[in-house]
């Protein structure tokens, strides 16, 4: 290490990180804090609260099987979606790594284009494909295929569609970026030791891509557990998950300690989820580092 | 026409027979022709984009050839895939699988070959013992210096015993003093093994020092094919002179004959004798090459003297090489050992070379034989 030098002077540092650090304290970290203090309020009535300490919401939380049911199923959509788009993500990741066409940048831009549509009128447009007047139902109906129309809106598949249309792109990219940074060399060694293109893919290009596609999992099941709007739309309220119960408390009941409650088990499963994951991922990070 | 590709009557190991290796109109290797002798170390050498890399990635199966026809050992193998071909493969980027083990990587061969597994740690173990680092099975290619990472490779692409060992610049992410060692190492492996090797490079002394025979090549064509010695000391074309060892050539025209023997007038002024594989005719133009290292300075200079004057000197030890302005605008670089005193830069000083002790090339830059 060259002595006296650093990459920058750690004043001017502090000086250009400082806005970020104070919007985030202001606007994540004091937030959360109060939300984790509402915890402990006594709720008296629909939107009244009072600031004596209590331990009535999380015992409520605890022992009301009603929470945990909701809390599991929201694990399992996100697991099951996570998965989905695993599936369902890799082969176009692959597809355009692997691909000779030269305008790459132009299959690249087609992932990112459906961001440039609101979420929320993405998910809208599921009701005229699986509603009850909508495109499939109508076609089934004229061809005489079926006599009333399908349930399909407002089901949990509706609801793990929706979010699967809303999470492939993230996938797609973290997969493909991990692909990327394989050495193709690596494949031509494995290819002249006696490896078909198949073999080569198991024993070098899928364990190499592993930590994308990791990433893309955890990245997917976090965001379709905390996900909102697409239940709301697409899924009945026996469809709802943690995020729509956590609305309800708050703007449909007016318990503000519950829903802090609700909030903030939501925020630490999910954290922990993401902390473990990634601590045993950084295993594979560190194998990844050794391809570059 | 097809060339004669036989050694000594006997199959050549690997063959190439006029191949040609195209990119939509870029040609990269045109009428590409070599046999290589079973157990023989062949380099091609050549500048960056020549076509050597190329041609090996052609035998390996790594690029379509267009036309012509590839086999090894007798076996054509041009339009089988690269899995069936039986080579060996040694990359630059050493190429070592980063999530397995040394065992892992080198038995990966073995593995796709059905060998039983207790055959698989021994010819391991073997591997790793003539590449002299046994007992790094259980180690990662990142715990490895880029020299050992090497070595793996090296003991990968042999432990299965293919039937040609391809070498792609294999020295060249090394360091100086990696190099050297890894350079009498390959060769001595190779030796030892008897395997059929070609190998790639740009580097000259790396060609010069471990080749049997040397492909040199220039714009996707052969200039020369030959051992060491001939494409160091009889330099088929302009283009292998300069290339291996940057010889001294000096522009003249042929002004009187006397059997072998000629006199040139260089362009420089000066008149020089030399002797000619065949009698030349007065008033050819001729090229004369010369190696730095056939040029004695000062008193030893003894026949063909011209007077030059230094221009810089770079003190090797035992050895100097100076730049002499001979005039004319035409500097001549001599390699010589110093016997007495090193010549100062604007020092005069004389130069001088055997009349045998040279090269010449005719007009089109091809060797007069």
């Amino acid at each position: 290490m060259t002595k006296g030098w650093t990459l920058y002077d750690s004043r001017l540092a502090w000086t250009l990180v400082a806005p970020v650090l104070l919007l985030l304290v202001f606007f994540l970290v004091l937030p959360i804090a109060v939300m984790a203090v509402y915890t402990f309020f006594t709720f008296v009535t629909a939107g009244v609260e009072a600031t004596t300490l209590t331990l009535a919401n999380w015992q409520e939380f605890f022992t009301d099987s009603y929470y945990h049911g909701f809390l599991f199923k929201t694990l399992r959509v996100g697991a099951v979606t996570a998965l989905i788009c695993g599936v369902l993500g890799y082969f176009p990741a692959y597809f355009i790594w692997a691909t000779t066409f030269k305008h790459k940048w132009l299959l690249l831009l087609l992932l990112i284009v459906p961001f440039w549509i609101s979420f929320t009128i993405r998910t809208f447009s599921w009701i005229h494909i699986l509603g009850e007047q909508g495109i499939i139902n109508v076609t089934l109906l004229k061809l005489g295929l079926i006599h009333e129309p399908l349930q399909m809106l407002y089901t949990e598949g509706a609801v793990i569609m929706g979010l699967l249309h809303f999470l492939l792109p993230y996938m797609i990219l973290n997969v493909y970026v991990s692909l990327e940074s394989i050495d193709r060399t690596l494949i031509a060694a494995a290819r002249s030791m006696g490896c078909t293109s198949a073999q080569a893919f198991r024993e070098v290009t899928l364990p190499l891509s592993l930590p994308g596609l990791g990433a893309g999992l955890l990245l997917c099941f976090v965001l379709a557990a905390g996900s909102y709007v697409t239940p709301q739309l697409l899924g009945s309220g026996r469809d709802a998950l943690f995020g729509n119960l956590i609305y309800d408390t708050i703007m449909g009941q007016l318990n503000w300690p519950m829903g802090a409650t609700l909030s903030i088990v939501l925020f630490v499963v999910l954290g922990c989820f993401a902390a473990v994951y990634t601590r045993y991922m950084g295993m594979s990070q560190i194998v990844k580092g050794l391809s570059g | 026409m097809a060339p004669d590709l036989t050694v000594n009557g006997e199959e050549p190991a690997v063959k190439f027979s006029n191949i040609e290796i195209a990119y939509g109109k870029f040609v990269a290797v045109r009428d590409f022709s070599l046999a290589m002798r079973k157990g023989s170390f062949v380099t091609l050498l050549g500048p960056s984009g020549c076509g050597k890399t190329t041609i090996l990635r052609s035998i390996a199966g790594l690029v379509d050839i267009s036309s012509g026809e590839i086999s090894i050992g007798g076996r054509r193998v041009d339009d089988i895939p690269i899995y069936k071909r039986n080579i060996g493969l040694v990359f630059q980027s050493y190429a070592l699988f980063p999530h397995k083990n040394v065992f892992d990587n080198v038995a990966f061969g073995l593995k796709y070959r059905n060998v039983p597994k207790a055959d698989i740690a021994r010819k391991v173990s073997k591997a790793l013992e003539m590449v002299r680092l046994p007992g790094s099975e259980k180690k990662l290619p990142s715990q490895l210096s880029g020299g050992q990472q090497q070595r793996i490779a090296l003991a990968r692409a042999i432990v299965f015993e293919p039937e040609v060992l391809l070498l792609d610049e294999p020295l060249s992410a090394l360091d100086a003093n990696m190099r050297e060692e890894m350079r009498v190492e390959i060769k001595k492996i190779q030796k030892q093994t008897g395997i059929t090797a070609l190998f790639v490079t740009h580097d000259q002394e790396e060609a010069l020092s471990m080749s049997d025979q040397i492909v040199v090549m220039n714009a996707g064509a052969v200039e020369q094919i030959g051992t060491p010695e001939q494409v160091y000391e009889t330099p088929a074309t302009a283009f292998v002179a300069d290339f291996l060892g940057k010889a001294n050539m000096l522009a003249g025209t042929v002004s009187a004959v006397d059997g072998l023997r000629a006199k040139i007038s260089l362009a420089a002024g000066q008149t020089v004798t030399v002797i000619s594989p065949k009698a030349l005719v007065p008033g050819t133009p001729v090229t004369v090459v010369v190696r730095p290292q056939k040029l004695p300075v000062g008193s030893a200079a003894t026949t063909n003297r011209l007077a030059g004057r230094v221009v810089s000197t770079s003190y090797l030890g035992g050895s100097a090489i100076y730049e002499i302005d001979i005039g004319g605008r035409t500097t001549i670089r001599a390699n010589t050992q110093i016997n007495g005193r090193v010549a100062r830069e604007g020092e005069a000083i004389d130069v001088g070379f055997d009349p045998a002790g040279c090269v010449l090339l005719d007009e089109s830059g091809r060797r007069i034989s």
